[in-house]
């Protein structure tokens, strides 16, 4: 008899599905409701971070420049007040095999999936996670099906997520191009199910486990060229597998540098709007993405996220699109390094940070990203036009989200806006409270909320009596 | 029309979901339109254009659907000029 495919019945089937495409069952790490053994789950999938750096030796991973930008710095200090504006070094993870950071979070997974004897990898991305899986999937001769949100009703793609394609397609990859919605997780599933190919997502631990070499990698660096350690990390915020990977590296490496998330302001477009899928530039690194993953990290393609940005973030900067396109210039002709906009998400964040920091103090971009055709600023801003958007110079923040794009006229209108944390983390326990009432919450799920949001449980007392 | 040789590189098109069988989540401008997947693979038998047939992809699975593009290429460029980007970093930043 054949399965029932329909849109219900296979969401019924994700967490048979999701067993067998991993060979990793969540139940056993379930201390309540809410808590589970995080520390433990990252733990169980046996790899030391030497084992980690071996096997991204092994595929063209990590060991990554790192570059002080100095012009950049000097820009910033002219436009800041008089001591202000930290040094800000960037690293070149566009020097990874498929061109971005994603190579070290698919490096594990293309491992284990070889180890295990899997005989290929799935992916659901519209990103340079799709072209990192194809990559690593190449090298150790396994299969690769990469599945991708690419063109709205009309039949257009974002050039972005084109380009994205086409490179997967370079690697050997077959890819699934889609229509706009969720229902991308959905075929994912139909997918895994026929193929009995390895789930190789984004959000487990082997994918989380891949980042914290960035993060050990660039504190060793920023003591072997300045002699100390970085005061923040600037890291472009989406799922939040960036951030978490990068900051238990840091953590790893002794190192207590300020962990800042960065995410490109996209609020009034939604993210499953067949309208809106064209009218944004960016495709990642946003707030689409940003938000509701760091207040609430179970909304993923597993039962249990891996991916957690609120237990290790300090900071969160918004940047509007105009301001990301400027920076994205300046990198190009100041610093002589043509990168792709999504990647110079965080280097924006650290242009508006530096200029609040002192001159002695060290900001790390902790990531780039390859360029190219259709993943280049010029495209991306020529296709808004196409597309209705406005197109001008002026103060970035009179940009309206799908309707203008606003490049700022100097690099002093690049300023970014500090989010309320606190907010951010009320956020996290109201989400919390919808999936079960706080009354009822046991002292591990107690423990785990507060650890997930980095307070004590005094701090969750009190606010637990604001929502 | 020419007949489509087996073993062409084509592109198909296939309706995943209609439009009443979309995930119940989906905002309403996006409810309206079908799920539609598109997937690049070789003709495994000789077709014409618009037809339903079955590709092999490149991960060797048998696909079928609409023949909608025969040898399917890029297109995406670096866009046209966008001259409000020229003078930003030619001078007052340094």
């Amino acid at each position: 008899m054949s399965k029932d495919n329909s849109y219900q019945a296979v969401m019924a089937r994700k967490n048979e599905i999701m067993k067998s495409s991993m060979g990793l069952d969540y139940e056993v790490y379930r201390q309540g409701e809410l808590a589970f053994d995080y520390e433990r789950m990252m733990n169980d999938c046996g790899f030391t971070l030497e084992d980690i750096i071996k096997i991204q030796t092994q595929t063209k991973v990590g060991n990554t420049p790192m570059f002080e930008l100095h012009n950049l710095t000097r820009a910033v200090r002219k436009i800041s007040a008089p001591g202000k504006g930290a040094r800000i070094f960037v690293k070149d993870e566009a020097a990874n095999a498929s061109g971005s950071f994603k190579a070290r979070r698919a490096s594990i997974s293309a491992y284990v999936a070889e180890k295990k004897g899997y005989k290929g990898l799935i992916a659901a991305t519209s990103g340079n996670y799709g072209a990192a899986v194809a990559s690593q999937a190449a090298q150790r001769g396994l299969r690769c099906i990469i599945v991708q949100e690419v063109f709205d009703s009309k039949g257009i793609g974002q050039p972005e997520i084109v380009e994205k394609g086409r490179k997967c397609e370079a690697f050997g990859a077959e890819v699934i191009k889609l229509s706009v919605g969720p229902e991308l997780f959905y075929y994912l599933l139909l997918t895994l199910e026929e193929t009995g190919y390895f789930n190789a997502s984004l959000y487990t631990p082997f994918g989380i486990k891949g980042v914290e070499t960035l993060g050990h990698e660039l504190t060793m660096q920023i003591r072997s060229m300045t002699g100390r350690d970085p005061d923040a990390v600037m890291i472009t915020h989406a799922g939040g597998g960036n951030l978490t990977g990068t900051a238990r590296g840091l953590l790893a490496a002794g190192c207590q540098a300020r962990v800042i998330a960065c995410s490109v302001d996209l609020s009034g477009l939604h993210m499953a709007s067949d309208r809106d899928f064209n009218r944004k530039s960016f495709t990642t690194g946003h707030t689409g993405f940003g938000v509701p993953f760091a207040t609430w990290p179970d909304r993923t393609d597993v039962p249990r996220n891996a991916a957690r940005s609120l237990r290790y973030m300090d900071d969160y900067i918004l940047v509007n699109q105009g301001e990301v396109f400027y920076v994205t210039e300046l990198l190009a002709k100041l610093e002589g390094m043509e990168r792709g906009p999504a990647g110079n998400t965080s280097l924006t964040g650290a242009v508006a940070l530096a200029r609040e920091l002192d001159q002695d103090k060290i900001i790390v971009v902790q990531e780039t990203e390859y360029t190219g055709a259709g993943k280049h600023h010029n495209s991306q801003l020529s296709f808004a036009r196409k597309m209705g958007i406005e197109v001008r110079r002026g103060n970035p923040e009179e940009g309206v989200n799908g309707r203008s794009v606003v490049i700022p006229e100097h690099l002093s209108q690049v300023v970014g806006r500090h989010q309320d944390m606190e907010k951010l983390r009320i956020s996290y326990l109201k989400n919390a409270a919808k999936q079960l009432e706080p009354a009822k919450w046991s002292d591990l799920d107690r423990k785990f909320v507060a650890a997930d949001v980095k307070k004590d449980l005094n701090w969750l007392d009190q606010a637990l009596k604001q929502i | 029309m020419n007949q489509v040789k087996a073993g062409t590189w084509v592109e198909i098109e296939k309706t995943l979901l209609t439009p009443d069988q979309r995930a119940p989540q989906v905002p309403e401008d996006t409810r309206h339109t079908p799920y539609i997947m598109k997937v690049a693979g070789f003709l495994t038998a000789d077709a014409l254009y618009g037809e339903t047939v079955t590709v092999k992809t490149m991960s060797g699975r048998l696909i079928s659907g609409t023949l909608n593009v025969i040898r399917p290429h890029y297109t995406h460029s670096f866009g046209d000029t966008v001259e409000e980007l020229l003078n930003i970093g030619l001078g007052g930043e340094l």
